[in-house]
């Protein structure tokens, strides 16, 4: 078990290095091999009216005219040992694990994530329990229904669901919810403003249904292919044949085996989007890790997009984990094997 | 072709076979007359008619379950009747698709409610199950009778434990805690021959060994003192080994409590083991029904014969192949006209054309023995003796 973890980690670390480097090789490599110059770089971080000779002092100042493997050296370095910035008014300190300082706003980019994580941790929490509730039990139902009327409906509010990008249901939610019925907030209500808990579901109510919609289509999908194979196994007949009461049939022996594959998916998309829910974010004026990195993006930031595209790595990686430890716990055959 | 699905020619050729799937068991049939003076045996009725025998503690009347189909309607069970006593073993033999376990699953009442129409009569101790209220029928299940599955790995459900398994099959039927019902649990363990019964009650089926599952199989199927004992092939997934030990398990827990025994099976072995009757079933009907000295001694329908000359036996000189009944089981939606078995038989030539056009009648032979053959008894006779029997 133990060297199962540390391989475990082992790996992660290196996937982690792994996706540094490329993240950093996309953001360097490739302007370069367009034939863009270190100052051409550099000239995005300074005033519209500096000179050449401020460019170039920007440029020697972030680092860009060392070798590529040596700046990424320093970064790697920054996060093991933590590093010192010249912000051009003095030097900063900055500990470790240390993720940089923004080129834009001189800002280091850990705290400003962490500052972030809350909402889009409220916003994922929130949305997962309604979709995993949600799309469960219209799985079951479809499955136990197969082939009537509420069957295909749902199954067509399905494909609606997985159809329909977030950024069309969010918008039409706001328009309907926010600015018709004047029901909520018209977005940007941050959850971290909430007085109450009844006012944080006010506030995130939109934002969780929408993201919520997307997922519980799917796992409503998956919950009913799951379903209709395990109500064929012979164990549920050996259930019924013991007089067992039909739901109990279903919940019990049937539902119990259908969800083990969905918890691992469930923890995955879980993962995922604890690395920012960009759309959504986006969508309602959310501040949080997704919103960051469309920003980070936008202004060619690469501290920022190196800092989030890790931790959302760590998050993917830490709910990997999570579930292959977790499926141990679920299937008795994985813990002998 | 259009026979098959025609159900005048079936009744016209056949002078027992019921009308159609309104029968009940007290209807009569023009042969009853023929058995009133066999009344003393208490396989009277099996023909198809009849009220159930004195002892009869389950009695299966005209059974039809039948699934429409986007292809037409299967007919898996076509007028089935038998009677059980308690105490007795009845084996049920036949290939695959001849009706064996929709009959078993028609009992339980284990079929899909919608995908298929049951007529007839099943009656359990004068409960008729037949159209009884699903929730009548599971409250007996489990409880009254019980089913041994072919495929224990299967069969259990994977994520829980046997004990699980067993406490929950108990504690629906008995109101007791759950520390009560394990105690239950691991005594069944113990009285189904599970060494060490209370380590290996929290074990998950596939720390078990195949004959080990079977056994605890068999423990949940009769924790809570079933009157009826359904197994369906429960040897066939099994070592040979182990299926000589399940086979006895089953006889000894059978006299310990006393059940009526269904034993399904293709396996004409495992039934000579355990039966006291035995019924081998064709494309969804009996064919022929006796006791199970008679069915090895002094069998009476060709397709019984096809069955015993496939058994291979490892106590002869191995002198020829074995003979296989030459092609396959019928298209139950199809059903061949006349006696369904004549396009496999090889004797299909000495009726007169009569195994073709006309349902063999389920007529008594011998006392107590009945089968589904135009051929008469002097043929037969002559047939068993100088071409099958020397090849057994």
């Amino acid at each position: 078990m133990l060297t199962y973890l540390i391989r475990r980690l082992l790996a992660a670390v290196l996937l982690l290095a792994i996706v540094s480097a490329v993240v950093f090789a996309i953001f360097f490599l490739v302007p370069r091999i367009g034939g863009a110059t270190v100052d051409d770089l550099a000239s995005r971080y300074v005033g519209k009216s500096a000179g050449q000779a401020q460019i170039h002092e920007t440029a020697v100042r972030l680092g860009f005219t060392d070798p590529i493997w040596v700046q990424y050296g320093r970064f790697v370095k920054g996060i093991v040992a933590g590093a010192d910035y010249n912000t051009g008014a003095g030097i900063d300190h900055c500990p470790a694990p240390c993720l940089g300082y923004s080129y834009i706003t001189q800002n280091p980019v850990l705290p400003d994530i962490l500052d972030r994580l809350p909402v889009t941790l409220i916003l994922a929490a929130g949305a997962a329990v309604l979709w995993l509730v949600g799309g469960v039990a219209t799985g079951v139902i479809s499955a136990l229904r197969r082939g009537s009327v509420l069957d295909r409906g749902l199954m067509g509010v399905a494909l609606a669901g997985v159809s329909l990008p977030i950024f069309f249901t969010g918008l039409l939610a706001l328009s309907i919810f926010s600015y018709g019925l004047k029901w909520t907030y018209a977005g940007g209500a941050s959850p971290m403003d909430a007085t109450s808990p009844l006012d944080l579901v006010h506030r995130m109510l939109l934002p969780w249904i929408t993201l919520a919609f997307l997922y519980a289509a799917a796992y409503a999908r998956l919950t009913r292919a799951g379903m209709l194979e395990t109500m064929n196994e012979d164990y549920i007949r050996t259930a019924r044949a013991k007089g067992l009461p039909e739901r109990d049939v279903v919940v019990r022996h049937g539902l119990r085996s259908a969800l083990t594959p969905i918890l691992t998916i469930f923890g995955l998309d879980l993962g995922l989007l604890l690395g920012g829910a960009v759309l959504t974010e986006t969508t309602f004026s959310l501040q949080g890790i997704g919103y960051y990195a469309v920003q980070a993006i936008n202004n060619n930031d690469l501290p920022k997009v190196l800092g989030v595209t890790l931790v959302a790595a760590v998050f993917v990686i830490i709910a990997s984990l999570i579930v292959d430890l977790l499926y141990a716990v679920v299937d008795p055959r994985v813990r002998t094997s | 072709m259009s026979q098959s699905t025609n159900e005048p020619t079936e009744t016209g050729a056949d002078a027992t076979a019921p009308t159609g799937g309104t029968t009940t068991a007290t209807e009569k049939r023009p042969r009853r007359g023929d058995k009133g003076k066999l009344s003393a045996n208490t396989l009277d009725g099996i023909g198809g008619m009849g009220a159930p025998g004195p002892d009869a503690f389950l009695s299966v009347r005209d059974l039809r379950v039948h699934f429409p189909t986007d292809d037409g309607v299967v007919k898996s069970v076509d007028g089935l009747s038998f009677d059980l006593a308690r105490g007795k073993t009845l084996g049920i033999v036949g290939e695959s698709g001849s009706g064996k376990s929709v009959t078993s699953m028609s009992i339980m009442g284990l079929h899909k409610p919608g995908t298929v129409r049951m007529t007839g009569s099943v009656k359990l101790d004068d409960t008729e199950l037949v159209g009884a209220k699903p929730e009548q029928v599971r409250a007996l299940r489990g409880k009254r009778m019980a089913m041994i599955f072919q495929d224990p790995l299967s069969a259990m459900h994977p994520f829980y434990t046997v004990g699980h398994q067993i406490i929950e099959a108990y504690k629906i039927h008995n109101k007791v805690s759950t520390a009560v019902a394990k105690r239950h649990a691991i005594d069944m363990l113990g009285r189904v021959g599970i060494p060490e019964p209370s380590s290996r009650v929290d074990d998950y089926p596939h720390q078990f060994s195949g004959g080990m599952r079977q056994r605890a199989m068999i423990a949940m199927a009769l924790s809570c003192d079933p009157e009826l004992l359904i197994a369906d092939e429960p040897t066939t997934a099994l070592d040979v080994t182990v299926q000589a030990q399940i086979l006895d398990l089953i006889r000894d827990l059978q006299s310990e409590f006393n059940s009526a025994v269904i034993l399904i099976t293709h396996d004409l072995g495992v039934v000579a083991e355990l039966s006291d009757d035995i019924m081998v079933m064709y494309a969804g009907r009996s064919v022929e029904y006796s006791s199970a000295d008679e069915v090895f001694t002094r069998p009476q329908h060709p397709y019984t014969w096809g069955l015993l000359s496939s058994m291979p036996r490892l106590d002869r000189v191995r002198t020829e192949r074995l003979r296989p009944i030459a092609g396959a089981p019928p298209s139950l939606i199809n059903v061949p006209s006349g006696c369904p078995f004549h396009p496999r038989c090889a004797y299909a030539d000495r009726t007169d054309g009569l195994s073709q056009t006309v349902r063999p009648p389920f007529a008594q032979t011998h006392p107590g023995h009945y089968s589904a053959c135009h051929l008469s008894p002097e043929e037969k006779q002559a047939i068993w003796e100088t071409d099958i029997r020397p090849t057994l």
